[in-house]
């Protein structure tokens, strides 16, 4: 038995457990850092930065008597191992600037029309952005030309708001051992694709049933016959907000 | 001492681009603090007074709906042009919103999907008196500088009650949970 190890988040001791991430561990101690792509249940992806966090920012004095701030380096928190002693920044004005922007990024990229979206009040994207108090697009609007895929007889795919977590991919590949999706593409032409010869999800093996089907973050994969089925006013983040309870997004303990 | 300055009321002249009139019906959902706001404001072009072109010094423009012809564009230049502040209301005039659904469609297709279907004749209304429709939906922002932005599809009562009081008070209009949403 090694003495418990801990860290700093926003001042604040953190515990952790060998080989937990810094975002496992703040999320294990009731401390929410904000994500898009990563997911308790899966290997962390590191692409969407949201969960961007500053480590160990030094003050200095220089010589003629003033105070300095030299940031320490930024790092996405979903893919960084928590290491004792460490003083991570997370809820501070440049950390959630950074993330604002990113929001507003991935909003105008994609054609987020949330009033037409089955997905809105239960949106992580709407929901960081909610929290994070993003009221502009601030950006020009990209007005993306992406397809629709109904294919399939139960569920719908709207690429219009794919932000490209991995999450159906790496949900079909781990869980449902299926590759349904996969990524394609460079930079702006980066796009979910189905593993079919048709390229249709209608010519996969989907079921409604998959962690796939089950695991979008956003408005992409939507169960047919379903939506707008809780009112506005009582859907989960018309009732709190994304940060509320980070528990629900802590990492599952493995059983010994 | 000096005497208190004599209270102005502000000038807010407001009007619908393209939009569904909804943000404005939710700006009557303020309900009785009208009468409130009314002490501390006066109309100046809005669907309430009916003047048609605001006048040069107004304080505040609420714009509601995006810009999808050549009109909505003139009116928004003429809002920027006389009012100090420019506020965008509701998701239509932030993103596009719904209207901006047909901009990944081809504006052709659109008016001969519409007026010239069979059954339908064949003719697109193409009189000078009706303004040119844009290729596409834009929000306020791709047109011109826009101060605040108020979102929402529409903005609730509740919403677009703090956001203004906020204003008038000089502070930097936030909207707490609950208050803020896309829709
Ligand atoms: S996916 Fe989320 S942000 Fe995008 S339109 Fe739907 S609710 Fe809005
Ligand atoms: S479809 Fe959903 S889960 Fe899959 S990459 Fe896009 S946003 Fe992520
Ligand atoms: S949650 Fe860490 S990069 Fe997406």
């Amino acid at each position: 038995m090694s003495d418990p190890k801990t860290f700093f988040l926003d001042e604040e001791e953190i515990p952790f457990e060998e080989g937990q991430t810094i975002i496992q561990a703040a999320l294990s101690a009731g401390k929410y850092i904000p994500h898009l792509c990563y997911h308790p249940e899966f290997k962390p992806h590191g692409s969407c930065k949201l969960c961007t966090v500053r480590i160990d920012s030094r003050t200095v004095t220089t010589e003629d008597g003033q105070t300095v701030k030299i940031p320490g380096r930024a790092a996405a928190s979903c893919t960084t191992p928590a290491q004792a002693g460490q003083h991570v920044e997370s809820e501070v004005p440049e950390i959630l600037d950074l993330r604002r922007t990113l929001v507003q990024m991935l909003l105008v990229e994609g054609n987020h029309y949330c009033p037409s979206c089955e997905k809105s009040g239960k949106c992580m994207l709407q929901g960081l952005a909610y929290d994070l108090g993003v009221m502009d697009p601030h950006f020009p609007q990209y007005f993306s030309k992406r397809e629709v895929d109904a294919s399939h007889p139960d569920i719908l795919l709207d690429f219009n708001r794919c932000i490209l977590c991995e999450l159906c991919v790496r949900a079909s590949a781990e869980v449902d051992k299926k590759n349904v999706f996969a990524l394609s593409g460079r930079g702006n032409t980066k796009h979910l694709i189905c593993n079919s010869e048709s390229g249709k999800l209608g010519d996969t093996n989907l079921a409604a049933t998959d962690k796939a089907a089950n695991v979008c973050p956003v408005g992409v994969i939507l169960h047919k016959r379903h939506g707008f089925e809780v009112p506005y006013g009582q859907r989960r983040f018309d009732r709190a907000p994304i940060s509320d309870n980070p528990a629900q997004y802590a990492p599952v303990k493995e059983q010994v | 001492m000096n005497a208190p300055l004599p209270k102005r009321k502000l000038k807010v002249a407001t009007t619908s681009l393209a939009g569904c009139f909804g943000c404005h019906m939710s700006f009557l959902d303020i309900d009785e603090r009208i009468l409130d706001l009314v002490e501390l404001v006066e109309f100046d072009r809005s669907p309430i007074t009916d003047i048609k072109h605001c006048s040069p010094d107004c304080d505040l423009g609420i714009i509601e709906g995006g810009v999808c012809n050549a009109e909505n564009v003139h009116v928004l230049h003429e809002f920027r042009k006389n009012c100090k502040i420019l506020i965008a209301m509701g998701a239509c005039a932030i993103n596009g919103g719904l209207p901006a659904q047909r901009n990944s469609l081809d504006i052709r297709d659109i008016l001969a999907a519409v007026y010239a279907r069979p059954g339908r004749g064949v003719h697109i209304p193409n009189d000078p008196e009706i303004p040119l429709l844009l290729n596409e939906v834009h929000p306020l922002h791709e047109v011109v500088r826009i101060d605040y932005f108020l979102p929402g599809c529409p903005p609730s009562g509740d919403a677009i009650w703090k956001f203004l009081t906020d204003l008038l008070a000089g502070r930097t209009p936030t909207l707490g949970h609950g208050l803020i949403h896309y829709d």
